[in-house]
């Protein structure tokens, strides 16, 4: 059996019954992506020590004859925005090409007491901004199924390493969509979870209100196990939600029935023929399966990209003001004086759509314009959440495409930035509520580029998307290897 | 210079006095070597997120309940953007649009009589580092990140600068008395940016404003507020006007200088934090707080007055804090004499403190002795003159009087028969004088009684002394 086309669930039943060392596996993994990665270039760092480490760990613990952790053996690629303790992490920035953290995100001290595998960080746009992996500092990433086309973003890197075999998981951040579209670019499975679902301690901040953790897999399957590995409440993080989590894998048991409605607008004018194709294929086979099928509308939805694009500049200005050369990461050395040195590292540090978005959204905050801009759009987000809160009431779940067209080609939206925020016009109304959305593949179109499908559930009940995404996935037997 | 008046705002910051910092872990205490009470939260680290302590919550209310003012059961944390070396996040976090609390009194006296500042605005913010600079180098020392402040906003309402030093003087007063910050002005605990105007008397719309930074105590505050009405008053006087602007206190050349214009000053660019839930109280919570606050500077002083028939000036003193008054309250009580133990405490007690760098829980004369001291001279035991020289012994060695009177001997002497013999003595000794005397040198008299003292090593009951002096005198 080749390793890269193991699940999760598969690598770790092979080493506890002893079939394979994780150190074997650890090797295998971190050999053949360094491999592949100069074609590929989805991966910034190697996180050599920390697999070493995890391997050790779980060697010692088979021989004490204990059980090893959930993720024992299975390696995992981490997007390079998430803070990993003296592994470099960059977010894809000039800024921070030389970061090394002092300290671990929750989400890694969570993958690391379950004994994941690190391979190593994942490239993605610079700072989480863009949607086609194409504002790295460290390089485009190319889809996988086609070079010729990005991968999507911003966590491309992260859905490359897993459609490419490189890792069975990845863990992306969901802002805008960052999860979802690259899933789907890729063929690839990513949800998004609720706001407050999974801690952001340790999540380079883009748009605080809106950033998820979210995994990544090529399974429903494996897509629950590691979301199950990081879905906690995190007194570090105080946005963290505070309730009991289901058990994500019994989750996925059992048909249950759903009421899933399709918001109108979702399916109209914009979308490529052959993605609305291969939803209403997708649609189809759920009403098949016995899902109540009801038409809804998200009236606001035309709202949502300008409501969405507004808040979480906004924030990002905010939150990238910290890189200012003064404690960590790059200074310019062409400096006079106090003004300068924040002037030359920040022009010289971020790249050209991070600073079009530190730009737009102090513009959005400033004074004169913030009742204008930051506040309509607050507005707007509490108008697009009551639309969901009424959809909810008639509907269990929502299904729409995960973007309007498949993945498109490197250099296309590049100069472009608005037909790019318009790509997101699937994804963002999901994020703007908070809700759990996930992208599963449900087709390919003419030029075989996968087609996503994305379900949206109610605030907290992943275990409802993740139960009707299992069924779907193994009706729709779609096959990234075919 | 009765033409104008003057309109003063203060805007105060408070340290509060918690274990640890407002929005992590590190200790609260940036007096320790550089840097090394800090973390990813407080250094601004990437990913790093903040974390609201309730003890600095429970602070903050503690004065907005003191003073009158109203808790928002449900206020918003809210980012305020600015770039400086020491602010690591490159934004403060604060309370912008639904702060903590909004209103309250704070009284103050003066010579006039009472007045009574209203508070507009009291909020919870993060202090910012320290900038260090050394020849060729600056530094920063990230201690005092995330320090919990309280930030407290007067309305324009303070009429003169000595009246923002009595302000200051009360808040400082009252954060003491509530445990809530050292309110040490010279380390920074306690600091106040003032705003101020003038307007022709009569005249309605407010005059344009300078707001003065940099001082360093309250004194300063009072004399940069001075320097200022001073200036503005000059510029207007020669038909100039004054320029809105953030003007600089500098202490050693005694004036204000230009910091920035109002073109310059920055936009904040205030917005909700987004890594922060909005804070919501409980009824049942602040009730709490508002059970356990203490009795207020004012609030006692109108007590003492009232309960101690002590005058209001007295009443200020021995309230200037909490435990000063605790111990005249018990002094007061054990000896049932409030205005001598009122006296005893402002004159010789408070000496002592001073002299010694204590505060009164530390003294080695618990109320009780002084109590007794007190009675002592009362019930004509000692003489006053002798009590303040007991006091002090009893301030070194903490013994009681009655064991420093027993073992010197101190005890007054009241038997008319001593006094008598010991008046004889001296007459007869002084034959001279007592010739002077009756030539009518009457001061001489003094001289005697002062023989008298003498003879009995100062125990003589003087009032007897007097009488007896007096009777013999006349007799002859």
């Amino acid at each position: 059996m080749e390793f890269e086309s193991m699940s999760a669930a598969q690598i770790r039943a092979s080493i506890i019954k002893g079939e394979f060392t994780a150190s074997d596996i650890a090797e295998y993994f971190l050999k053949q992506a360094k491999a592949e990665n100069s074609r590929l270039n989805c991966i910034i760092s190697f996180g050599d020590s920390y697999a070493a480490r995890a391997a050790e760990n779980i060697s010692q613990k088979i021989a004490a004859g204990l059980a090893p952790g959930k993720l024992a053996g299975v390696p995992i690629v981490i997007k390079d925005n998430l803070i990993t303790k003296d592994l470099r992490t960059t977010c894809a920035s000039h800024i921070l090409e030389d970061f090394i953290p002092p300290y671990n995100a929750t989400v890694i001290e969570s993958l690391l007491k379950q004994d994941a595998i690190i391979i190593g960080k994942a490239n993605m746009d610079e700072f989480g901004m863009g949607s086609s992996n194409e504002h790295s500092y460290f390089g485009r990433v190319p889809n996988p199924i086609d070079p010729e086309y990005v991968p999507g973003g911003s966590s491309g890197g992260s859905a490359c390493a897993v459609a490419s075999g490189l890792a069975p998981l990845a863990l992306g951040s969901d802002t805008g969509g960052s999860v979802r579209q690259p899933a789907s670019f890729c063929g690839i499975v990513g949800l998004k979870p609720s706001y407050g679902a999974v801690s952001r301690y340790g999540l380079v901040a883009f748009g605080s209100s809106f950033d998820q953790i979210g995994p990544m897999a090529r399974t429903v399957e494996d897509c629950a196990i590691l979301f199950s590995v990081i879905c906690k409440h995190d007194p570090r993080d105080s946005t963290s939600a505070n309730y009991v989590r289901p058990d994500y894998l019994e989750a996925l048991k059992g048909r249950k029935k759903f009421s899933i409605g399709i918001p109108r607008e979702y399916m109209a004018e914009g979308i490529d023929g052959e993605v609305l194709k291969a939803v209403q294929d997708a649609i189809e086979k759920a009403e098949g399966q016995g899902h109540e099928i009801t038409e809804i509308s998200l009236p606001h939805t035309k709202q949502s990209i300008a409501a969405y694009y507004t808040i979480a500049n906004s924030e990002a200005s905010s939150n990238l003001s910290r890189f200012d050369g003064v404690r960590y990461g790059y200074r310019s050395t062409a400096i006079d004086d106090l003004a300068e040195m924040y002037i030359r590292t920040r022009s010289a540090g971020f790249g050209a759509e991070v600073k079009r978005r530190i730009m737009l959204g102090t513009y959005s905050l400033s004074t004169g314009y913030y009742d204008e801009y930051y506040l309509k759009a607050a507005k707007v987000r509490e108008i697009i959440r009551d639309d969901f809160d009424k959809a909810f009431n008639e509907v269990d779940l929502i299904i729409t495409p995960t973007s309007p067209t498949t993945a498109f080609k490197l250099g296309e939206k590049i100069d472009n930035p608005l037909g790019m925020y318009l790509s997101d016009i699937y994804t963002v109304s999901a994020s703007l509520a908070g809700l759990p959305a996930i992208s599963i593949p449900c087709g390919k179109d003419n030029k075989g580029l996968p087609i996503g499908l994305q379900i949206i559930g109610k605030m907290f009940r992943e275990d409802e998307i993740l139960n009707l995404a299992y069924n779907l996935e193994r009706e729709i037997g779609y096959n990234l290897k075919q | 210079m009765n033409e104008y008046e003057i309109i003063i705002g203060l805007e105060i910051h408070v340290q509060l006095q918690t274990e640890t910092k407002i929005f992590c872990g590190c200790k609260n205490d940036y007096e320790a070597g550089p840097n090394t009470n800090s973390c990813p939260v407080c250094l601004g680290m990437p990913g790093a997120l903040p974390v609201l302590n309730r003890k600095a919550v429970e602070l903050a209310c503690r004065f907005i309940l003191a003073v009158g003012g109203e808790i928002n059961t449900r206020s918003i944390f809210a980012r305020k953007n600015y770039f400086y070396p020491d602010l690591p996040k490159g934004y403060q976090i604060s309370q912008h649009e639904r702060p903590l609390g909004k209103g309250g009194v704070i009284r103050i006296e003066s010579g006039e009589g009472n007045s009574e500042i209203m508070l507009q605005g009291i909020h919870l913010e993060e202090d910012a580092g320290k900038s260090f600079h050394l020849a060729d180098s600056s530094n920063i020392d990230f201690n005092r990140c995330g320090t919990p402040l309280l930030e407290i906003v007067t309305m324009p309402v303070i009429r003169s600068a000595q009246e923002a030093y009595l302000f200051l003087h009360r808040i400082r007063q009252i954060v003491q008395y509530l445990e809530i910050s050292s309110g040490d002005m010279e380390k920074g605990a306690l600091r106040c940016d003032a705003n101020v105007s003038l307007r022709r008397e009569g005249q309605h719309e407010y005059g344009i404003r300078t707001e003065l930074k940099n001082m360093n105590s309250i004194r300063g505050v009072e004399k940069a507020l001075s320097y200022e009405i001073e200036r503005q008053i000059s510029l207007l006087e020669q038909g100039g006007f004054v320029l809105q602007e953030t003007r600089l206190w500098d202490e050693s050349k005694g004036r204000t200088a230009t910091m920035r214009t109002k073109e310059e000053s920055p936009d904040y660019r205030y917005f909700p934090e987004p890594d922060l839930q909005p804070l919501e109280l409980s009824g049942a919570w602040l009730e709490d707080i508002m059970q356990g606050l203490p009795e207020l500077p004012h609030q006692k002083i109108d007590r003492f007055v009232r309960e101690y028939q002590i005058p209001p000036y007295d009443a200020g003193v021995l309230t200037s804090t909490r435990q000063l008054a605790d111990y005249f309250e018990e002094t007061a009580g054990l000896c049932g004499k409030p205005k001598q133990a009122s006296n005893w405490i402002m004159t010789e007690i408070m000496k002592i403190m001073k002299d010694a760098k204590t505060a009164p829980e530390e003294l080695n004369i618990p109320p009780r002795n002084l109590a007794e001291l007190i009675n002592s001279i009362e019930n004509g035991t000692i003489s006053g003159k002798i009590a303040k020289d007991i006091v002090v012994e009893m301030a070194a060695s903490g013994k009681t009087p009655g064991e420093i009177i027993g073992a010197r001997g101190l005890e007054q002497i009241t038997d008319k028969k001593v006094i008598e013999q010991a008046v004889e003595q001296v007459l007869s000794e002084n034959a001279e004088n007592l010739k002077r005397y009756f030539d009518g040198q009457q001061q001489l008299f003094g001289y005697f009684v002062g023989q008298v003292m003498m003879k009995t090593e100062g125990k003589a009951n003087p009032h007897l002394v007097n009488k007896i002096l007096k009777d013999k005198l006349n007799g002859r």
